[in-house]
């Protein structure tokens, strides 16, 4: 197997002989808009460390995707940025929103998830209504007439492309949904919340290709109000739907740059062996 | 020998114990049932028991086992609801939480005898609580609290952590994420847990034997003020329940229609009982359904 690969790997044309070992895109400020930001987040289990050298910013109203074989660290890093590994791993560094550093331990991590929402790799209604599965994160927080709640149910369940289908049956159980479904009825849930940021963690992995397809439609569509970051082991799909795509590998960044750039000219060879699929 | 046949033979010896297990269930159940339900009548479901004549019922004993039942379910259900949350929900694996647990093994491997005996010595005695339903109660409470509490933890781990990832995503505490989606989640199946319990503790008659005691006095079912001690709601007044008369009549009773008195009671018990574990499957699925209606 490795003997076969070293063969086929492609001498590529493009990557000069002094290639660097990491490339990470520069964004000033002036010209970027950063919705996020990392500064020297590691991420340990117990002793071991999983995670290190993840300092990415995120561009606001662009879709990030992060890239990488399983076991590289990019649910890891995802999972931190919302602080959804507290309790799990020890997460250190920074993590810069809106001037706070929300890896901090002042931060209100229930009211900070509000602004950074996420949704999961397998589809995870509430055993609630459709209608219900919505509303409940809202009312929990704040008041809201029937009416408002309505206009949410409604905007956020057209927004998730989801609407036409279940208009009708809204007090069903959330649970006779299909896969597909259910997972825009997710989407749907995070937005009624009005985050700033979506985190995706593998979102459409557990699709069929065309719910899949429409599901990335919904994300090319929802990318006007909001940042998006995704991960995903189809690279077709970061290809297709991402402004910006961050190589990692074993739990670093290897390579960050504009999807297209990563995708034609990678300027590291590691990122050139994953995506041209050599990888040793 | 051919793999074939030994697959054969081990097939048959296991349809063969398994199919005794079940003879030996329904032979019990249909000498019982045989013999007791003759017997049954309004009136002896509704009439007192006596004690040296032909024609007593079991109408008190058998309020005596609900109201109990109803007690100790309110006792127990609260506690066991808060253990088995803090088991699933909160506790790390500390030595403190192998300590509860091992706790909880041991308890619901206590004879229910021990149980009865230990609530008689502190409540009936040394509380002075005397023979009481309160005492029964309490001691019921012991006997049903680890089932209870180990059946209502299983439902709850049953629930995917994807809904309390759900729930956290979502800026819920945990706290929110319990009460209102995991719970919600394993309402049928706590429900299945509890009424299969309360079957266990409607037949349990060791553990009541020396705390709610073995008269029942006769109730004034026109008085519902619980603080008269004649009120079928007094929770201080000495109740033999149904399991306990059965124990009871058959050690000592003197009635001459005894063995009809003892099989028709014993045959009321294992229905009830039976209904019980019925109907707590049937509940558990329509409640899943009402749950997931399309």
């Amino acid at each position: 197997m490795t003997d076969k690969s070293q063969e086929l790997k492609p001498v590529s044309d493009f990557i000069p002989e002094k290639a660097p070992e990491r490339y990470i895109i520069p964004m000033e400020d002036d010209k970027h808009e950063i919705a996020l930001s990392t500064e020297d987040l590691q991420v340990s289990y117990g002793d071991k460390l999983s995670l290190s050298e993840g300092d990415l910013r995120f561009e606001r109203y662009k879709i990030t995707s992060l890239i990488g074989a399983s076991g590289s660290g990019k649910s890891t890093f995802l999972r931190s940025l919302n602080r959804m590994n507290d309790g799990v791993a020890n997460v250190t560094g920074h993590i810069w929103y809106r001037g706070l550093d929300i890896n901090s331990q002042d931060i209100d991590v229930y009211e900070m998830r509000r602004h950074i929402g996420m949704v999961f790799q397998r589809p995870n209604p509430f055993a609630k209504s459709i209608y219900d599965n919505i509303t409940f994160p809202l009312t929990r927080r704040g008041k809201y007439t029937k009416a408002e709640l309505d206009e949410i149910v409604e905007t956020t369940l057209k927004q998730a492309a989801l609407w036409d289908q279940v208009k009708d049956d809204l007090n069903k159980s959330a649970l006779s949904l299909s896969g597909g479904q259910a997972q825009r009825l997710v989407i749907a849930r995070a937005l009624a919340l009005k985050p700033d940021i979506l985190l995706l963690d593998e979102p459409s992995s557990a699709l069929d290709p065309i719910s899949s397809a429409k599901f990335e439609d919904t994300l090319l569509e929802l990318k006007k109000d909001y940042t998006i970051i995704i991960v995903t082991h189809n690279m077709q799909q970061a290809a297709r739907i991402s402004d910006y795509t961050a190589f990692m590998h074993q739990g670093k960044v290897i390579e960050y740059d504009l999807t297209r750039k990563i995708f034609t000219r990678p300027k590291v060879e590691l990122t050139n062996d994953y995506i041209s699929g050599n990888f040793g | 020998m051919k793999a074939k046949t030994a697959d054969q033979i081990a097939t048959a010896v296991i349809y063969a114990i398994a199919g005794l297990v079940a003879l030996v269930l329904a032979a019990m159940l249909a000498f019982i049932l045989v013999r007791g339900v003759p017997h049954l009548s309004w009136h002896f479901l509704t009439a007192q028991a006596r004690s040296f004549e032909v024609g007593g019922g079991i109408g008190i004993q058998l309020f005596n086992s609900f109201y109990l039942l109803i007690l100790a379910m309110l006792i127990s259900f609260p506690i066991a609801l808060g253990a088995a949350i803090y088991l699933n929900e909160y506790a790390k694996p500390t030595i403190w939480t192998s300590m509860v647990r091992t706790a909880i093994e041991v308890m619901s491997s206590l004879p229910s005898v021990v149980v009865g005996l230990f609530g008689f010595l502190i409540f009936v005695v040394k509380l002075k609580l005397g023979f009481s339903i309160i005492s029964g109660a309490i001691a019921l409470t012991f006997f049903n609290l680890p089932i209870l509490t180990r059946s209502i933890e299983t439902s709850l781990s049953q629930i995917p952590d994807l809904q309390r990832e759900a729930g956290a995503a979502l800026g819920l505490s945990r706290f929110e994420t319990v009460i209102h989606i995991i719970l919600p989640a394993s309402v049928p199946s706590i429900v299945t847990g509890v009424v299969i319990s309360a079957g266990r503790v409607f037949g349990e008659a060791a553990a009541l034997i020396f705390t709610a005691g073995q008269s029942a006095p006769s109730l004034d079912f026109g008085d519902w003020n619980p603080f008269n001690l004649a009120s079928p709601l007094s929770p201080f007044r000495p109740a033999e329940t149904l399991a306990v008369h059965i124990w009871k009549i058959n050690s000592e009773g003197i009635m001459p229609d005894l063995s009809l008195v003892s099989a028709g009671a014993s045959a009321v018990l294992i229905i009830v009982v039976l209904i019980f574990n019925f109907s707590a499957r049937r509940l558990g699925t329509l409640l899943y359904k009402k749950l997931t209606k399309s």
